[in-house]
């Protein structure tokens, strides 16, 4: 194990024993402008993924598994992994593991693994099949992501993922994942945003459902067996380090409030994303950073906090009672078109505004892609266009997708074929008819690129914690593309983690440990406490309250469009907030039993240390980029303006301690195979 | 606290390798045993009540009938074997098809320990929801049936070699409420045939909505016809047509 | 719109449970039923009281999580709408609404409103999948579906696992949750050489958790937000009564 020690600074290997240097040369040390921030962290040594072969993109994965270390069968029994967290990538890393012959134990919080998140995805999965013979290869969908990525991400994990995707799909339908298909039998796929190419598979408006079905029913099978021992309703509240290697974890039931440590060889992180740092997402309610920013503090670098995916097609906040959004599949964008009036202040309702008083922005603006521009572009426009007076609905905040046009070009039924459940869900919550009324969206926080550093094996800064899925940073840069998020989450947990952490556990079994051991007892310590603590605190607020506060800062300074001063704002804001938080929260009953009001208490709690290092890398990146938009960097015409010569680099932030400013570690990007370019939709 | 791997065998081999458990007393099963019994119970109801029918041509041709039914199978059969058999097999049916009955509502009842404060309102069909009740008051039907016109121990006429008398007897105006009682008990069958036919064609695997909505109205069909085809006979005596 | 709310509260599984009246001032017809819970549990939380325990999740009616008796239907009065979906437009300004738990003996209470589902999960574990080892899968065009039978076992595919099937059926069954999987394995090719073991594992396990047996009323079809339909029962009982011939496993003829 060559993987530095957790936490220490400097002993990080080098940018320049990394091998292979982009064409644009050397990054420079210093940004720009002293507005970066630089008074809110220092810098560190550079960080390098030494895991990546070099040499050809093309064998760089088929190199790295021929490499990388294997546990023969009848040893894999000796070596247990905990997984936390059952959707797409959880769920299936843990039942290939349980396949492979490891003891597999895994944790989520719902009543079943079958509720994680990854249930909700809408539109469909990608994959570079070229069923459809419209010149699709591994290398587009390689290129694609790479630059719907904004040119943040590495070229070697991209690469992988494209070559994976292929895996994916006959992996699913082996499973019995009902996807769409033609009336020949064969596999359907439609357009996504970000792409010209057919490559999206899909099952209706459910995809995410029926892969996640498919993982858990994989994963169920394991538990019958006997291989994978699953415990629901319990959370992971503390990583445990034991000798600079992850151990396990710290969990409490949520049924009886014990709070108990398990053991293992390597602990997989697949707890998903953080976007309900804003309070309101189209995440889960459950959704939280507790386990990624628990290993953080231990001293797993994060990386790329500030790369947040706003997505353009969400059912506009109804009220102050909202306690989450609604997406409604970026797949509408393929037949729905994107309209506000011409004239600002026009509340005529839609159906009378005439053809020529329409402004198709997306069309007008991006000729080529239309309607289908990634979704960081489409929320932005919808968000300028908003802001100009002219958006729809009581609140002003909402732009028209209509799909007359699509009703009359395929008829009622072909529309209702395609989008039948998401029509229903739309007239459910708003009681509008979207066959005769336009639907109004707006732009909502959806998915967060950022996430725990890993290497090309997925494995985080401390040795033995790997993270996979939403929960790490790797593969979608500063914007992710549509279906994207299913087909990583997948080939992270079926393909690429059980590649790659045999490497790691052909070094085990490890020092068997207790509970006894020191290192335990003192992280079993800090969760009792900081439980009691909030408990304790018995004050005239409710948790919600200040999460929704919380969210609000963060939405109105580190959202669709960041600032220096905003974001500096944010940061006092957030600081003196959480001061709040501390003396004012009141969590009722006890740590005895079933307590939602107590374990939404520790995950609010861990957001606002999330949210000021969210600020703190938005300051620090004073270009624009994906999902991160500063607008001091634009081009003229108010696209995100990227400053590659001064950050093409990971941010991977070191946690050293509460309220001390985070260390940061730049991993260099180099682009040998894409060249970056201004990222052009028009 | 430490948790260890649980070493389970797997669990579909174990379910069907290992269990020991007949497949007839699972919940399916007994459904399957109930949709059987049913099944063989309507056909003998069917053929009954084509039997009925025959007062209408008259007394002599009656009382021929119910007296061809003890020599079917003659010379093979002695005489009443085949009815006695036929009795036999009516019984097993009778009561296999209410022991399943009450094994499932056993279970069903053991399933919700706890009962709803705000009692359901009922969505499906009223049918559905009164197969047991409806159950209860036919098997008690029955008994006085048969006491009635079996073995004429009710009768007011009570001669078995007459059963036309018998009947015109039991159903004159002045015993209306036997009349009562047995439409009572007939509309109850047409209830529970109602459901049950349906239910037995879905037991047995039918599964397809087009297919449903036959079983259904075939169902429905079949318990209004064999009500009507019940209660002519009762009706007719009182309005005089059958004396 | 002012409500009186009466609901379940039950602090464990040890204590028998009651139903306790609340009154709900202020509520918007733009909320949603659980954001309505939401209000009033912040409520009782600032009064001292002990708020609420109910489960939910995603809030977008499609994890499965949310689940509750209100006014004795399943999921409320809207059909083909979880819990989490209704919005409060669909009451009455001072109607007193009725919220209790599922109620099985299979989905014991735990809190108040939150019950445990995992038989659900132990159903499924005793043969609701398809045996395919990750790598070991096929080139996915190597078998073609019939455009129909996809979208049929799409359709079955669809079951959230909420359990409102068991809560509204009158003799407490998960028939319709169990049909639902082994229709969407068994409408599919790839579902075939695991039909028989599948149907007698899954069967086996819905009775051994509890359940009763279903007796095609069709409550459960009237209240399942996904639509779900009875056929698939039917289709549940068939190849149930094919496995039983089969159960030994004796090669195809």
């Amino acid at each position: 194990m060559n993987s530095p020690r957790p936490g220490q600074r400097g002993e990080f290997a080098p940018t320049s024993t990394s091998g292979h240097h982009g064409p644009q040369g050397e990054v420079e040390t210093a940004p720009p402008n002293s507005s970066g921030g630089l008074d809110l962290f220092t810098l560190g040594e550079p960080i390098a993924d030494t895991k990546a072969p070099d040499g050809p993109i093309e064998t760089r994965w088929q190199r790295r598994r021929f490499d990388a270390k294997l546990v023969n069968p009848a040893n894999r029994r000796k070596l247990t992994v905990i997984v936390v967290g059952t959707g797409l990538a959880g769920g299936s890393a843990a039942a290939t593991l349980g396949e492979q012959g490891y003891r597999v134990r895994s944790y989520c919080y719902q009543d079943s693994p079958r509720r994680a998140h990854s249930i909700a995805a809408q539109g469909g999965i990608n994959a570079a099949k070229n069923y459809r013979n419209d010149g699709d290869s591994i290398q587009r969908l390689f290129y694609d992501t790479v630059k719907g990525g904004d040119f943040r991400s590495r070229e070697s994990n991209v690469r992988r993922l494209a070559e994976v995707s292929v895996e994916i799909i006959d992996q699913a339908v082996a499973q019995g994942v009902p996807f769409a298909r033609e009336y020949g039998g064969l596999l359907d796929t439609r357009s996504f945003g970000g792409a010209q190419v057919q490559r999206t598979f899909y099952a209706r408006g459910q995809t995410g459902q029926q892969l996640l079905l498919g993982a858990y029913q994989a994963l169920e099978r394991q538990i019958g067996q006997g291989r994978v021992e699953m415990h629901s309703r319990h959370e992971m509240l503390e990583l445990i380090v034991v000798d600079g290697r992850a151990r396990g974890i710290v969990v409490r039931d949520l049924v009886t409030g014990e709070i108990g440590c398990d053991f293992a060889d390597a602990v997989v992180l697949a707890s998903g994303g953080y976007g309900n740092v804003f309070y309101l997402s189209t995440n889960a309610k459950g959704c939280n950073v507790t386990a990624t920013w628990r290993a953080h503090r231990k001293g797993a670098l994060f990386a790329n906090p500030c790369y947040t995916q706003i997505h353009p097609t969400c059912i506009p906040v109804s009220g102050d009672h909202q306690s989450k959004l609604t997406l409604m599949s970026e797949s509408l964008r393929n037949d729905g078109r994107v309209w506000v009036p011409k004239a600002a202040g026009d509340d005529r309702p839609p159906r009378q505004i005439p053809e020529d008083e329409r402004d198709y922005f997306l069309e007008r603006m991006y000729p080529s892609f239309g309607n289908l521009v990634p979704r960081d572009i489409a929320s932005r426009a919808a968000k300028n266009v908003c802001d100009s007076g002219r958006g729809v609905g009581q609140t002003g905040l909402g732009v028209y997708l209509d799909f007359a046009d699509a009703i009359d070009r395929l008829g009622r039924s072909t529309i209702a074929d395609r989008y039948g459940n998401l029509f229903e869900m739309y007239q459910r919550i708003t009681g509008e008819d979207p066959y005769e009324v336009p639907m109004r969206i707006y732009p909502a926080v959806h998915y967060t690129m950022g996430g725990l550093w890993v290497d090309y094996d997925l494995q985080a800064t401390i040795p033995g914690l790997f993270v996979i899925g939403e929960a790490n940073f790797s593969d979608h840069g500063a914007n992710r593309l549509g279906a994207s998020a299913l087909m990583q989450g997948l080939a992270d947990g079926y393909f690429v983690l059980p590649s790659t952490i045999a490497d790691y556990l052909a070094a085990g079994p490890f020092e068997a440990l207790t509970d006894e051991h020191p290192e335990v007892v003192a992280a079993r310590d800090d969760v009792t406490d900081r439980l009691s603590r909030l408990l304790a605190c018995q004050g005239d607020r409710t948790v919600d309250s200040f999460h929704r506060e919380l969210g609000q800062i963060m939405w109105d300074h580190c959202g669709m469009e960041r600032t220096d001063a905003g974001l500096r704002k944010a940061l006092a804001e957030i600081r003196a907030l959480r001061d709040q938080f501390w003396q004012r929260v009141k969590v009722p009953g006890d740590g005895e039993g079933l307590n939602q009001a107590l374990e939404k208490a520790g995950r609010v709690a861990d957001f606002f240390e999330l949210a000021e290092l969210m600020c703190v890398d938005a300051l620090h990146r004073t270009e624009s980029a994906g999902g991160h938009f500063r607008a001091e960097s634009q081009t003229p015409e108010g696209e995100a303006q990227r400053d590659d010569d001064h950050f093409s680099y990971v941010a991977a932030w070191e946690f050293t301690g509460a309220d001390q400013p985070p260390v940061l570690h730049r991993e260099d990007l180099h682009f040998e195979y894409v060249h970056p370019t201004q990222r052009s939709y028009k | 606290m430490h948790w260890t791997t649980n070493e389970r065998s797997p669990s579909v081999w174990r379910v069907t390798a290992l269990s020991t458990r007949s497949p007839i007393r699972s919940s399916i099963g007994l459904k399957i045993v109930m949709a059987v019994t049913g099944i063989l119970l309507v056909l003998f109801l069917l053929a009954h009540m084509l039997g009925n029918l025959k007062i209408f041509v008259g007394p002599a041709s009656f009382d021929h009938y119910a007296h061809w039914l003890r020599t079917i199978g003659s010379p093979v059969l002695p005489d009443t074997w085949y009815l006695w058999i036929q009795r036999a097999v009516l019984g097993i049916a009778l009561v296999a098809h209410i022991w399943s009955a009450t094994v499932l509502a056993r279970r069903a009842r053991a399933a919700r320990p706890v009962r709803y404060a705000h009692r359901p309102k009922v969505q499906g069909s009223y049918a559905a929801r009164t197969m047991r009740w409806g159950g209860v008051i036919i098997a008690l039907f029955v008994v006085y049936h048969l006491l009635d016109l079996t073995t004429g121990d009710l009768n007011p006429v009570g001669d078995p070699r007459r059963p036309y008398a018998n009947v015109a007897a039991d159903f004159a105006p002045e015993r209306w409420y036997v009349t009562l009682l047995y439409t009572v008990a007939i509309v109850t069958l047409g209830f529970h045939l109602r459901h049950g036919l349906f239910s037995a064609f879905r037991s047995l695997g039918q599964q397809t909505p087009r297919g449903e909505a036959r079983a259904r109205a075939l169902a429905l069909g079949f318990s209004v016809a064999l009500c009507a085809g019940y209660l002519l006979v009762p009706f007719a005596v009182i309005a005089g047509l059958v004396r | 719109m002012n409500l009186t709310l009466r609901i379940w509260r039950q602090t464990g599984p040890d204590d028998p449970g009651r139903m306790v009246s609340y009154q709900v001032p202020d509520v918007s017809p733009d909320m949603s039923f659980l954001e309505m819970l939401d209000v009033l549990n912040d409520r009782l939380t600032l009064d001292g009281e002990a708020p609420v325990a109910f489960d939910h999740d995603c809030r977008e009616g499609i994890c499965g999580a949310c689940g509750m008796v209100i006014n004795g239907v399943a999921h409320g009065p809207e059909r083909a709408t979880t819990a989490c979906q209704l919005h409060m437009r669909h009451f009455r300004d001072g109607q007193t609404i009725d919220i209790e738990p599922w109620r099985a003996k299979a989905f014991p209470v735990i809190k108040d409103l939150v019950v445990d589902r995992s038989a659900f999960d132990r159903i499924v574990a005793a043969g609701g999948y398809i045996t395919a080892p990750t790598g070991a899968a096929p080139e996915a065009h190597a078998q073609l579906v019939r455009k129909s039978d996809a979208d049929a076992a799409f359709e079955s595919a669809a079951c959230i696992g909420c359990g409102a099937c068991v809560a509204a059926c009158p003799n407490g069954s998960a028939m319709l949750f169990t049909a639902a999987k082994v229709s969407h394995l068994s409408l599919l090719p790839q579902g075939q050489p695991e039909r028989s073991t599948r149907v007698v594992g899954m069967i086996d396990a819905h009775d051994a958790e509890g359940f009763g047996g279903c007796t095609n009323i069709g409550e459960c079809t009237a209240v399942c937000p996904k639509g779900i339909p009875l056929t698939s029962i039917g289709r549940l009982n068939r190849d149930y009564l094919k496995a039983t011939r089969d159960r030994d496993g004796a090669p195809a003829t």
